[in-house]
């Protein structure tokens, strides 16, 4: 089973430097037909304009900010119940990226608001839910940071992701209903049947390049962490007075 | 990065004792004794491999003296028999024990800690010790709960009872912790440095506590700098025998 | 079971009770949040009235953030914590225990102090009793959710302000739904019981979710 071979950090170093290259090619292509259709054969928007291209910056980061989460978790679980070495390395990795992606999104919506609403920020059920997201990841990330032991941050995260993944939903019915009391409803709506092809193509490809860039940088993060976990323990290797490895040896009891 | 762990440490298990049938007017005296198995033991701290490979078989009445030097994993070995310390690889069994219970709930764990409140009294510390940890008495093991103030008047702090523990000097605050596994009978104790913090006559006193624990059919694992007089005992000396270099905890090549 | 979980309280409500007053410091802390928040906003009562439930909570929410980093930490750091992971009691109850007793502790003045606070906010009887029942309901949430922040950081020296970062986001809700009960006490269309008992419901939902992520933490945390 793949998942088995990962296990190993040596394997699993060789074969993600053999995939990279792939990934990072595909990512690329993917962006280059994306924006090209982004920005040349998607139609203005007949009430919005050209701010209409901002979704295709901004829909994609969106998703990808709740994929990433997802994907913390799902290493949370490997963490906490399948005990695979690797998964509190590839939620650490994610933490990061989802932040980015997540600011991304956060950013390209306030910019886009800013002609639509008239400001950049407004407190729309979205972008409150999304902010919370945000702060998650930054309170992840610290969390990451504060605990020196790499073995127990990891677990003390994967709780953490995992009791934030279980209130995620909760968070988001919540800031619904508040927003409802105290807004009207959001002009924002990309999803829905209706969206024409012709906008739907781009955001698709759009979708697919952020994707893979995820990947790729998720890949060469896991690298470096793992690369940053051996040279600490070079290093606690290089400290130690005595050699790490004790043997036991009893003797009988004596009065038997 | 301690890559593969191929056998995670099942540190729960207690066997039943092998042909153990118990008497019904519940004398257990010839069921097969308590047995403390550990096969293999390997910790990781913070990255680091402490030991590894490391096994002894116990049985009741008997003790087991850490030694080595500072640093080398004493108190992490009796963290981990104490289930406070995960094993990242082998196995550690308790023949006879409770089968409901994991082996960390057979032991009392007498740390460098005294876990004293400082703002209860001496007497609430050790009633409320007494209710909350649940009592682990496999057959073959004799320990009855001592009433509080009868082995706190054994230990010489009975006239403390009512006074607030932040009173008690270092020695009283050690022995009001010492106390604790008296009133909770447990088969096996975990001692850490046991004899910190006290004079000569409290050491004594102490020695004799320990072989009375023994006698009752008890397992002390003990790490200790100082001789402790303790029959029949068993000697376990950690000590560094493999050179830096040839430590083998990562099978993974530089790349 | 009851008799050690009812030791465990005891002990803990003896101890919160003889320690550094924490209880008080709590409502102190409460008292000081509200007095500040007309220095900011300008003492309009009209304002103050329409915002108070919201202040009240908010109040509520860091006091009650602000005390919890003790609540594992003690323990930990003289060594009970090891002999509570030994004691073979399930660990969950362990923690449910302790967040009760934290609750009657800290929580319960909180919301005995926040009548006395709303009449400084203009608020109308209503709403006073309002915000108070419903401090009543959701402060036992707030005391569980930060339990989990609480046995996160359990381990480290100031974990006080990650505490309240990690704990914030998951209390949103109960915040969301406190102030909306609350509110819709006064404003005629809005329904009550609605908010009320979603409100209900979260505080039953962290009394699961709090102690069984908040065990597994410290489990995790023993060293």
């Amino acid at each position: 089973m793949a998942l088995i071979d990962l296990a190993n950090p040596t394997r699993f170093l060789s074969l993600s430097r053999a995939l990279l290259p792939w990934l990072t090619g595909l990512c690329v292509l993917a962006f280059a037909v994306g924006l090209y259709m982004a920005f040349f054969v998607a139609p203005e928007d007949y009430q919005q304009g050209d701010t209409v291209r901002i979704m295709y910056i901004h829909v994609p980061a969106a998703w990808l900010a709740m994929m990433c989460y997802s994907i913390m978790a799902l290493s949370s679980l490997g963490t906490l119940v399948w005990k695979h070495p690797l998964a509190d390395v590839s939620a650490k990795a994610a933490a990061p990226l989802g932040a980015a992606f997540t600011f991304m999104s956060l950013i390209t919506g306030s910019l886009w608001g800013k002609p639509m609403w008239g400001t950049y920020w407004v407190w729309d059920a979205r972008l409150t839910s999304v902010l919370v997201l945000f702060i998650m990841y930054l309170g992840l990330m610290a969390l990451w940071r504060t605990m020196e032991d790499p073995i127990k941050a990891g677990k003390a995260a994967a709780v953490l992701t995992l009791v934030g993944a279980l209130n995620l939903p909760i968070i988001k019915f919540s800031v619904d209903w508040w927003n409802t009391l105290h807004q009207p409803a959001s002009v924002m709506r990309m999803d829905g049947p209706t969206i024409h092809p012709d906008i739907l193509w781009p955001l698709l490809v759009m979708a697919l390049a952020f994707t893979l860039l995820f990947f790729v940088l998720h890949l060469m993060a896991m690298q470096n962490e793992i690369l940053r976990r051996r040279v600490t323990a070079l290093r606690q290797r290089a400290a130690a007075i005595r050699p790490a490895t004790a043997t036991a040896s009893v003797r009988s009891a004596a009065a038997e | 990065m301690n890559s593969g762990r191929p056998s995670p440490l099942r540190n729960t298990r207690c066997l039943p004792s092998s042909g153990a049938h118990p008497n019904k007017d519940g004398t257990n005296q010839r069921s097969a004794p308590l047995k403390l198995i550990a096969e293999h033991l390997a910790v990781d701290r913070g990255g680091r491999r402490v030991f590894a490979g490391l096994g002894f078989t116990l049985t009741a009445g008997h003790a087991l003296v850490i030694t080595g030097a500072n640093g080398v994993g004493k108190s992490t070995l009796l963290r981990t028999l104490a289930g406070l310390v995960p094993a990242g690889e082998g196995r550690l069994t308790l023949e006879g024990g409770e089968p409901e219970r994991s082996v960390a709930e057979h032991a009392h764990y007498f740390g460098h800690d005294s876990a004293v409140k400082r703002a209860l009294t001496v007497l609430e510390n050790l009633e409320f010790l007494r209710e909350f940890t649940a009592p682990a008495r496999p057959q073959g093991f004799a320990g009855k709960a001592l009433a509080s103030r009868e082995i706190l008047d054994r230990l010489g702090i009975g006239h403390t009872v009512n006074l607030p523990a932040a009173y008690l000097s270092a020695g009283q605050t050690r022995r009001l912790a010492l106390a604790r596994l008296f009133v909770s009978p447990r088969p096996i104790w975990l001692m850490d440095e046991p004899t910190s913090a006290l004079d000569t006559a409290s050491e004594a006193q102490l020695l004799g506590f320990m072989n009375g624990h023994l006698a009752e059919g008890g397992l002390i694992i003990t790490a200790t700098h100082s001789r402790l007089a303790l029959s029949p005992a068993a000697a376990l000396h950690l000590s560094a025998a493999v050179a830096p270099d040839a430590h083998e905890d990562t099978e993974e090549e530089p790349a | 079971m009851s008799g050690w979980f009812s030791a465990l309280v005891a002990r803990e409500l003896r101890l919160a009770l003889r320690v550094g007053g924490g209880a008080l410091i709590g409502v102190l802390f409460f008292l000081a949040v509200v007095t500040v928040v007309p220095f900011g906003m300008g003492p309009d009562l009209n304002l103050l009235s329409r915002v108070g439930p919201a202040i009240l909570w908010i109040g509520a929410l860091l006091s009650t953030l602000l005390g919890l980093d003790r609540l594992f930490q003690a323990d930990r750091d003289d060594g009970s914590l090891d002999l509570v992971l030994m004691a073979g009691r399930p660990m969950e109850l362990i923690v449910l225990a302790k967040c009760l007793a934290h609750w009657v502790a800290t929580g319960v003045p909180l919301v005995l102090a926040a009548p006395v606070l709303a009449v400084f906010l203009n608020l109308e009887p209503v709403a006073i009793g309002a915000v108070t029942l419903t401090l009543l309901v959701g402060t036992p949430a707030l005391t569980l959710i930060g339990a989990i922040g609480a046995a996160l950081t359990v381990s480290l020296r100031r974990g006080g302000l990650l505490l309240a970062v990690l704990v914030v986001p998951l209390a949103i809700p109960v915040l969301i739904f406190g102030v909306s009960a609350a509110d819709a006490a006064v404003s005629e269309p809005m329904p009550f019981l609605t908010p009320f008992l979603i409100l209900c419901a979260l505080s039953l939902i962290s009394a699961v979710v709090g102690p069984v992520a908040a065990a597994a933490a410290l489990r995790f945390s023993a060293d």
